[in-house]
């Protein structure tokens, strides 16, 4: 196997990480922005554990795609963590704030007490998609970086418009996923009531979505680029919009599970067409991009550790997506709050 | 001491890489341990192992969230202050964080679930199950993670290239990265501490509720079990440590120097210091008590050899001593003290009077402090005692003292001209940060694990209070406290099937 096509693939699970942890953790932290929608005590437990047994496993995608990213492309890992400093431990916080919250909120019943612990879990629940869509935007828009790959920039430069657009993209997108996610997961008064906010979100989501992306082609106009070369990939295109448009409609046919899929769907082909617009960068730079962008065959590991990484991943993904579906197997169904639940 | 972005990441990266080590020491020994217990109850079939099972997975659910929560900032603090250090290392880190990302964390987390929200939706045969894998998968990650580690303090299996963006170290060979001289040693000795903590903190609590008269059939159950291990774990300690010492000599042998204090390389055979305080200003070790050709003894198995000391390197190339010299003799300290105690009570048990001994009690409830104290010094003793070096340099063929008595220790200095052999701490942090960042971040994490700390120990402490489930056994006149009516009263609330899958469950389930 040649150098670049490992370079490739590892380019692709790199996105293939990056969509299985916005399908899945980006249900659960909808569900967090969700959270104070709910009016009653219970309701708002409810949707808790709804995530209850799963945010934790969700979580873990996102180590192992910063995993993934250190060990396969380590240049790009050190300039972005290093370049988006604050923007991390922001991150950082607010995924602390999350698991804290939940863990703490139901330790005591008292009025204030749980509302202190919902306006964190809401606070981290927000604040963590916002800055995954800001990063997106910025790494599309291209980010100025030094002569030794270090980003030249601040973080104010980061909260450009079209970057917090692409924010509040990421912020609608899981509010509309999570509403799904919570409608599969709930019965009776309180399922109506996410039947009819569906649509709210819904429409919200294809709104902002039409909007930024034609803001996108006005401002990054080297994104379709690659369709040039691969006009394959238009098919990603069309299966995007076809899987929009699924969403109402399965909800309309009251299949929301195919709704949850399509909108699944439209998660990873997101992933996908943001990897098309970057190829074969990783980290396009501004400044000179031609010599100091980071690129996906330039700056990746040396061809051993790809090869030892992707006998590992052969060997040890059959296991995690087999354990996954198992795992979603056994808490399926609605949910019912016992003595374990938060 | 300066204040820049170097001092500020390392007391960052410390200051988080501590507080993370409260729990994975303690989901590692727990874990070992809820298998044990679990496999008990499915050999007996007695209710009372079951609740007792129950009851630790609930303290193993919060410790092991608390541990992911802090593990995500380790991963992200390589990359966020330590760039040249991840563009450095990142080839040789690649397959073991790749293996352990993979292996490891989905283990855990995916069977987590089952463990702890799983008791009433899948058999007792697949919940042992989740437990194992649990317990295997936290035992993965301290492999690799220890893996990694190991490899910073003696390096092998790669070599130095010059890659498109300055110099890197990539991997030749897998298998020696893996098995670099210090993993075995490091990650035998790792273990056992886990061990130490897990066994430590359920001893703690049992002996807290003997004490109360409270739970008292729990309690000595759950106490008896974990004594065993723990017993095995402290006698074991020493004999690892030994081994891990000795190879220290061989492989840095400027860490051993810092950790026994020894500034200057003696004439003969090398006394070893039991007590003393090391002054790095004036290089010289004051108020000493020490033991005649003790080190050489340890070190070399004979009273002759002298042990190499810190004057047989460059001053840039030595490390503090305070910090390494103490928190070694700490750990040594906790050791022994763990082997009198654990044996005394193993004694005791046997007489059949242990649970008499009030004031061992008490011991017993104190102790897990100790444990971690030992945990976390040894760490910084293995980390200060590495400076200057974030991956060690490599050096002249060692065992060198043998052979050469007037061996001196030169490592080439950071200059891109030629391969550099290692990669200095100073040398390794983001170019794209400054000071405030670093300043700011650190008063984040300080308020923030604060919080998480408090959490940890209120969860524990309302779970502690609120005690095992009361079973059919509970018939030892146990003093009951509220908590577990109020759960049961909100679960009874829930009742009631009231969908398609729900009510399919109920009959698939039936066979519990």
């Amino acid at each position: 196997m040649s150098y670049d096509l490992l370079c490739l693939i590892w380019f692709g699970l790199l996105g293939v990480l990056l969509a299985g942890y916005a399908i899945l953790d980006g249900f659960d932290l909808g569900v967090g922005m969700l959270h104070p929608l709910a009016k009653t005590d219970k309701e708002r437990r409810i949707f808790m554990n709804s995530i209850g047994p799963l945010w934790d496993g969700n979580e873990v995608w996102l180590i192992t795609f910063g995993g993934a990213l250190f060990a396969a492309f380590p240049n790009a890992y050190a300039s972005v963590f290093s370049g988006f400093y604050i923007a991390f431990m922001l991150l950082l916080t607010a995924l602390i704030l999350r698991a804290v919250s939940m863990e703490f909120r139901s330790k005591r019943p008292g009025k204030w007490w749980r509302r202190f612990w919902d306006s964190c879990f809401l606070l981290g629940s927000t604040i963590a998609p916002l800055l995954y869509g800001v990063a997106i935007g910025n790494m599309l828009r291209g980010i100025p970086l030094k002569e030794n790959q270090d980003y030249a920039g601040t973080f104010f430069d980061l909260l450009n418009p079209y970057s917090l657009g692409v924010g509040i993209m990421a912020l609608a997108l899981f509010v509309m996923h999570g509403n799904i996610y919570l409608y599969l997961k709930t019965e009776g008064e309180l399922q109506k009531k996410l039947h009819d906010w569906i649509w709210r979100h819904f429409f919200l989501f294809l709104a902002i979505y039409l909007v930024m992306t034609v803001w996108t082609m006005i401002e990054v106009p080297h994104a379709l680029d690659n369709f040039k070369h691969f006009p394959i990939a238009w098919v990603i295109v069309v299966l995007n919009v076809l899987a929009i448009a699924n969403i109402p409609r399965a909800i309309y046919h009251n299949r929301p599970l195919y709704s949850f899929i399509s909108s699944s769907c439209t998660i990873a082909a997101l992933v996908f067409l943001v990897g098309m617009a970057l190829y074969p960068n990783l980290v396009t730079s501004s400044i000179e991009p031609a010599t100091r962008s980071i690129t996906i065959y330039q700056d990746a590991s040396s061809m051993k550790t790809l090869q030892i990484m992707l006998v590992i991943a052969v060997l040890g993904m059959p296991c995690v997506i087999s354990y996954t579906i198992a795992i979603y197997w056994v808490f399926r169904g609605k949910v019912k709050l016992d003595s374990h639940s938060y | 001491m300066e204040f820049d972005v170097v001092f500020l990441s390392r007391l960052q990266f410390a200051f988080t890489i501590m507080v993370h080590y409260l729990f994975p020491p303690l989901s590692i020994g727990l874990g070992v341990l809820l298998v044990v217990f679990e496999a008990i109850w499915l050999k007996t079939g007695d209710p009372e192992w079951h609740r007792l099972t129950k009851f630790w997975v609930k303290l193993f659910a919060v410790t092991f969230a608390v541990g992911v929560a802090t593990g995500i900032v380790m991963e992200f603090e390589f990359g966020t202050n330590w760039a040249v250090y991840s563009r450095f290392v990142g080839d040789v880190f690649g397959s073991a964080l790749a293996a352990e990302g993979i292996f490891a964390f989905f283990l855990e987390s995916g069977f987590l679930a089952v463990l702890v929200f799983g008791w009433d939706r899948v058999g007792k045969k697949m919940h042992f199950f989740a437990t194992l894998m649990v317990c295997l998968g936290s035992i993965f990650s301290s492999i690799w993670i220890v893996v990694a580690n190991s490899w910073q303090q003696t390096p092998a299996g790669h070599h130095i290239v010059a890659a498109a963006r300055g110099q890197r170290a990539e991997i030749v060979d897998f298998w020696t990265v893996v098995l670099n001289p210090s993993t075995i040693d490091r990650l035998v000795h790792v273990w056992i501490g886990a061990l130490l903590t897990g066994t430590f903190f359920v001893m703690s609590i049992s002996a807290y509720y003997l004490l109360r008269n409270r739970h008292v059939v729990f309690a000595k159950r759950s106490f008896t079990v974990a004594l065993i291990l723990g017993t095995i774990a402290a006698v074991a300690a020493p004999l690892s440590g030994d081994s891990s010492a000795r190879l220290v000599a061989r492989e840095q042998p400027s860490k051993l120097a810092a950790m026994e204090g020894l500034y200057e390389t003696t004439e003969g055979g090398t006394p070893i210091t039991v007590f003393g305080v090391p002054d790095d200003e004036a290089q010289e070790l004051k108020y000493a008590l020490q033991i005649p050709a003790g080190l050489s003894l340890l070190t070399y198995r004979d009273i002759t050899t002298p042990v190499v000391g810190l004057d047989r390197f460059n001053p840039a190339d030595r490390p503090p001593v305070l910090l390494p010299f103490l928190s070694f003799h700490l750990m040594v300290g906790i050791g022994s003290l763990l082997i009198v105690m654990t044996l005394a009570a193993l004694f005791l048990l046997w007489r059949g009077t242990l649970f008499e001994q009030r004031w061992l009690l008490w011991g017993f409830v104190f102790a897990i402090v100790l444990v971690y104290l030992g945990n976390q010094s040894g760490w910084v003793a293995a980390e200060v005692g590495r400076q200057p070096w974030i991956v060690q340099a490599e050096f002249a063929p060692v065992m060198a003292a043998r052979e050469n008595p007037d061996v001196f220790y030169e490592y080439h200095e950071m200059d891109f001209t030629r391969p550099v052999n290692g990669l200095r701490t100073q040398d390794a942090v983001s170019g794209a940060i400054n000071r405030e960042m670093v300043a700011g971040s650190l008063v984040m994490f300080g308020l923030i694990y604060l919080l998480l700390v408090l959490v940890w120990v209120f969860v524990l402490n309302t779970k502690i209070h609120a005690g095992p489930e009361e079973g059919e056994a509970a018939a030892s006149g146990e003093a009951r406290k509220g908590g577990f009516f109020a759960v049961a009263a909100d679960q009874a609330d829930a009742a009631g099937p009231s969908s398609y899958t729900d009510a399919r469950r109920k009959e698939t389930d039936g066979d519990d």
